[in-house]
């Protein structure tokens, strides 16, 4: 990972274990984290769940309740943009176009809906999957904070 | 904030059972509350379940799967599922999902079914 990207102003780093508590301490961490660029409810509330969601996968399906780490970083842009990414070191994907789809889910014991990346697809507003198998999983995805808002 | 314990109250009226949720509704905390649901589900066996989602301030897919699964346990006890006063952001993920479709929801206006 880059130190600094262009129209850097703020970063945050975390690496956690990926047991399933984290799920909401990242996305607590995170959502403070954008707290300095004053979301509105509902801003706040996409970004916490796409971070949700992302984190949420590491744990089931990267590293399948097996030790692994989950990297997320959390840049701050110029144009109020937040760039979100989270990195495992897991199984990888297989096929992410067809992952991506609405309602795909290779998960079968757990109740899942197949809704995560339509989820961060929909909420953020842009969204970068890249995987390789065996190797790991990098989702990245993008929102600008207020956008909704401007004009008003 | 970080909150992702559950707890519920219930009520219970003939064969109408409301429960209310509170907290947030992730893959962390949704396996306690599906079996915690499940148990008083098949202890009570309504006619007619109340999910109160006015108090859950965090809700992912994970949520959406804890919810188709106890519609499907609803239907099999041969009755029916609403979902009652979730807040804005709450039903934003319920209706990303589609989830008016097989569930009644309260306050939804235009709910097929
Ligand atoms: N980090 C990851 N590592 C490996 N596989 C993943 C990862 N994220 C997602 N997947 C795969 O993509 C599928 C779809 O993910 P998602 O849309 O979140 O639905 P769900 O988690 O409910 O299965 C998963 O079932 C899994 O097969
Ligand atoms: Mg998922």
């Amino acid at each position: 990972m880059k130190t600094r990207i262009k129209g850097e102003i703020n970063r945050m780093e975390l690496r956690l274990p990926a047991i399933s508590v984290n799920e909401g301490i990242a996305r607590a961490a995170v959502a403070g984290f954008c707290a300095q660029l004053a979301p509105d409810a509902t801003e706040l509330s996409d970004i916490k769940c796409a971070v949700s969601e992302a984190v949420t996968n590491c744990i089931v399906h990267a590293y399948a309740g097996r030790p692994g780490v989950c990297y997320i970083t959390v840049v701050l842009l110029e144009g109020r943009v937040v760039r979100i990414s989270v990195r495992d070191n897991g199984c990888g994907i297989a096929d992410v176009r067809r992952a991506r789809e609405p309602l795909f889910t290779t998960g079968d014991t757990d109740e899942r809906s197949g809704m995560g990346f339509t989820v961060m697809e929909n909420f953020m507003d842009r969204l970068t999957v890249r995987s390789r198998l065996g190797k790991g999983t990098l989702v990245l995805m993008s929102k600008e904070i207020g956008r909704s808002r401007q004009g008003e | 904030m970080i909150r992702t314990e559950y707890r519920y109250e219930m009520q219970k009226k003939d064969r109408l059972l409301v429960v209310r949720l509170f907290g947030e509704i992730d893959h962390h905390s949704a396996a306690g509350l599906r079996a915690e649901l499940d148990g008083l589900l098949l202890k009570e066996r309504p006619v007619r379940l109340v999910l109160d989602l006015s108090h859950i301030e965090f809700m992912d897919s994970a949520g959406l799967g804890l919810l188709l699964g106890r519609l499907r346990l609803m239907r099999e006890l041969g009755g029916v599922m609403v979902l009652k006063s979730p807040n804005p952001r709450v039903l934003k993920i319920l209706t990303l999902a589609g989830m008016e479709r097989f569930m009644e929801i309260d306050g939804l206006k235009g709910a097929e079914k």
